[in-house]
């Protein structure tokens, strides 16, 4: 995936070319995720009442960021972090860039962060010399095939273990068996020699407590744990959305986050990271630095109805959960958060211009919102964005195309003429009747083929009014 | 005294199953209800609002109230996201402060899909139907999750004799018809149909039964593309029935 921002998320191509091999894999390792959730949610009692507290204190934070944002920094800056504002992704990678020049990196570990995805820091580092090394199991493999990530908690879900030690024999010349174990270890070998040369360790963070200038990593490599405690400079690429108050706020999102995300009670590694070293005996880098991302969030906020988008934990329960998603996988979505809440994060982020296919990109059936564990009115938001798209709002003008805009109005002229509406009642089994046969149409010239190519639509047979005139008049009503 | 009712046959039910229509109101006077139908009514504008045209959507909803809105009576309507449209973005359409709201208001307040309808309001589970064949529901996204109708239908399947009902494996996953979706991108839609399709097949039953034209449509389709003889059939035309056809 490139790092430049895509100009145009083409949707529609992109999910029409997505290999057989995807839907499959996706939908196995989603499907095992959502049975575990379910066990999980059903061993707790108070669920929803977790998932409305959750929702309001992530409400809460967002609506008093400046606040927590400064408490934040003031408490970072006391544990002896360093804190950078980012106003976009250039900022970020600058401040990074700097950092690793500073302590002379040559080699930097990097933990699993969609941050960093988000600003593409790995291909700025390695046009500065630095080589990156991923070291979270999915990334390490989709850093290996050139890829993005095609999941939020899974990058690389979309392949099978059979491509995987394959891409392993290509890229390592390994001869690892289709075995997870297996590739793991092999993984897990290579690895363990970048931890200990890297200069500087890379990660994002789940969460930031405000209270204490706590970074929080969830993870269940212990990855993470090595990037930012290994190498002598920790540097954390993370946005601005992720903060929370107090640790009493974090316990309850951490009770939502591991259950909707894998089904685990608990992530196998939560870091709590509060500030470096503060002795030579103590443990940990010397150095943390805190690189904060705004990268249009703020922009987002001040939308009353969109904001709520930044509400996301990032579990990636809503992926799991989507039948759009399960049948195109993550690369159809363009960007590196997919499903449906990267068809409305994308449109946002990028905006309405680059991503204006991305609210459409769902059916609007409802399943993200049954799940999200901070309750993103997910579908509310795409119908938000499909107005901006369609007729344009404050945040931006209509980027449909014309012949979507002629369309509407002729849909609107016959649907709210009565008049009209009937006579095309009446028409239009005339009109089609060459080309119905047994009640059904097979084949449709183009735009309506859009309906005929997939299947057969069933013959117009408007008789309803005429059956009521004889019904009302008629003298005998059963 | 009898109760009063109007029907909302919805666009896709009046131009493709006139049908149903006919069984819905032959249902509805064999308890005893007394049967109108505005003329005037059209559409209630959800594609319009569900593609992003709000403003045209307000157009035609405007149409929907000058058909419905100077009655008292409950609106009845065979399709749940119709009804989810009427009862929860009407409101979008003309929030308080518009000359329409009070009248959006109490539309949206007494708009009930069918099932609903007779579930709910009336208590009626029974409805005297005969259906001796092995059929599988389908959850219909706005009729489960927009209008949080889980049991209804069921319960009304579950009155009518001889019928054998059998679970439908993920009944509750949209079966990728998403109104405009559909059209937008029909590859897409056509994985999901065809998932659904297979999971019905896989039933073994005679019919699958949705209280939604727009599933239908799709679902019928798509059994008719993978060359099946299993029905989609509205639930209104098994309430409809007294054993005699499938």
């Amino acid at each position: 995936m490139s790092d430049a921002p895509p100009e145009y998320i083409d949707f529609a191509a992109y999910s029409r070319h997505v290999p057989t091999t995807i839907p499959a894999a996706v939908q196995q390792a989603t499907g095992r995720f959502l049975d575990t959730r379910a066990a999980r949610v059903a061993e707790m009692e108070n669920w929803e009442a977790l998932r409305q507290a959750a929702s309001d204190l992530r409400l809460h934070t967002l609506t008093h960021l400046d606040v927590y944002l400064e408490r934040l920094e003031q408490q970072v800056t006391a544990a002896g972090g360093r804190v950078y504002w980012a106003r976009d992704a250039v900022e970020a990678r600058a401040h990074v860039l700097g950092i690793a020049r500073s302590s002379h990196a040559r080699t930097v570990v990097k933990a699993k962060s969609m941050a960093t995805e988000e600003i593409g820091l790995n291909h700025a580092l390695e046009e500065a010399g630095i080589q990156p090394f991923e070291t979270d199991l999915g990334e390490y493999i989709i850093q290996l095939a050139g890829t993005g990530p095609s999941h939020i908690i899974v990058p690389a879900v979309h392949l099978k273990k059979e491509e995987i030690a394959q891409l392993f024999r290509e890229k390592l010349g390994l001869d690892a068996p289709a075995d997870p174990v297996a590739l793991t270890a092999v993984a897990r070998t290579a690895l363990r020699e970048r931890f200990l040369a890297a200069e500087m360790g890379v990660s994002g963070a789940n969460f930031l407590v405000a209270e204490t200038g706590t970074l929080v990593l969830v993870t269940n490599e212990g990855n993470g744990r090595m990037c930012t405690t290994v190498p002598d400079v920790h540097v954390a690429v993370v946005g601005i959305d992720k903060v929370v108050p107090d640790w009493e706020s974090l316990t309850v999102l951490l009770k939502l986050l591991a259950r909707s995300a894998t089904g685990q009670k608990l992530s196998t590694y939560t870091s709590f990271i509060t500030g470096p070293r503060r002795s030579h005996g103590e443990g940990g880098p010397k150095e943390l630095h805190l690189v904060l991302l705004d990268n249009g969030r703020s922009r987002i906020l001040a939308d009353e109805v969109a904001r709520e988008t930044l509400k996301c934990i990032r579990c990636g329960c809503c992926l799991n959960v989507c039948p759009v998603y399960k049948n195109v996988g993550g690369f159809a979505y363009g960007w590196f958060i997919s499903g449906p809440i990267g068809a409305i994060f994308a449109p946002q982020m990028l905006g309405t211009r680059a991503g204006r296919e991305l609210p459409y990109a769902s059916t609007l059936c409802g399943a993200c919102v049954d799940v999200c564990p901070v309750k993103i009115p997910i579908t509310k938001i795409l119908l938000h964005l499909r107005r901006r798209v369609a007729q344009g709002d404050r945040v931006a003008p209509p980027s449909a195309p014309w012949t979507t805009r002629v369309a509407a109005r002729l849909a609107r002229w016959s649907l709210a003429t009565a008049w009209l509406y009937r006579l095309g009642a009446r028409v239009m089994p005339v009109l089609e009747a060459p080309l119905a046969r047994n009640g059904w149409i097979r084949w449709l010239p183009a735009p309506l083929n859009r309906w005929t190519r997939v299947r057969p639509m069933p013959a117009f047979k408007a008789g309803f009014r005429s059956w009521w005139a004889s019904h009302t008049k008629g003298p005998t009503t059963p | 005294m009898q109760r009063r009712l109007q029907l909302f046959v919805t666009c896709l039910g009046e131009q493709f199953y006139p049908d149903v229509l006919q069984k819905m109101v032959a249902i509805l006077e064999r308890l005893g209800l007394s049967v109108e139908f505005p003329r005037g009514q059209t559409c209630c504008g959800q594609p319009l609002h569900n593609s992003g045209f709000q403003d045209q959507a307000r157009a035609v909803a405007r149409g929907f109230l000058r058909a419905f809105g100077s009655s008292d009576a409950a609106i009845v309507s065979p399709s749940g996201s119709c009804v989810d449209m009427v009862r929860h973005h009407f409101l979008e359409l003309f929030p308080p402060g518009t000359p329409e709201h009070e009248q959006a208001r109490g539309v949206a307040a007494r708009t009930f899909e069918l099932s609903e309808y007779l579930v709910r309001q009336l208590g009626i589970t029974d409805v005297g139907a005969r259906f001796p064949h092995k059929v599988a529901y389908h959850a219909s996204c706005h009729y489960l999750r927009g209008l949080g109708l889980v049991t209804e239908a069921k319960q009304l399947l579950a009155d009518v004799k001889d019928i054998e009902l059998v679970p439908l494996p993920e009944e509750d996953t949209c079966c990728g018809f998403g109104g405009v979706f559909s059209v937008v991108y029909p590859e897409v839609s056509r994985a999901m149909m065809q998932a659904k399709v297979r999971n019905v097949i896989g039933t073994g039953a005679a019919a699958v039964v949705a209280c939604d034209s727009g599933c239908l449509m799709n679902i019928a389709g798509g059994l008719r593309q993978a060359g099946s003889d299993v029905r989609a059939m509205h639930l209104i035309e098994v309430l409809a029935s007294q054993g005699d056809a499938r």
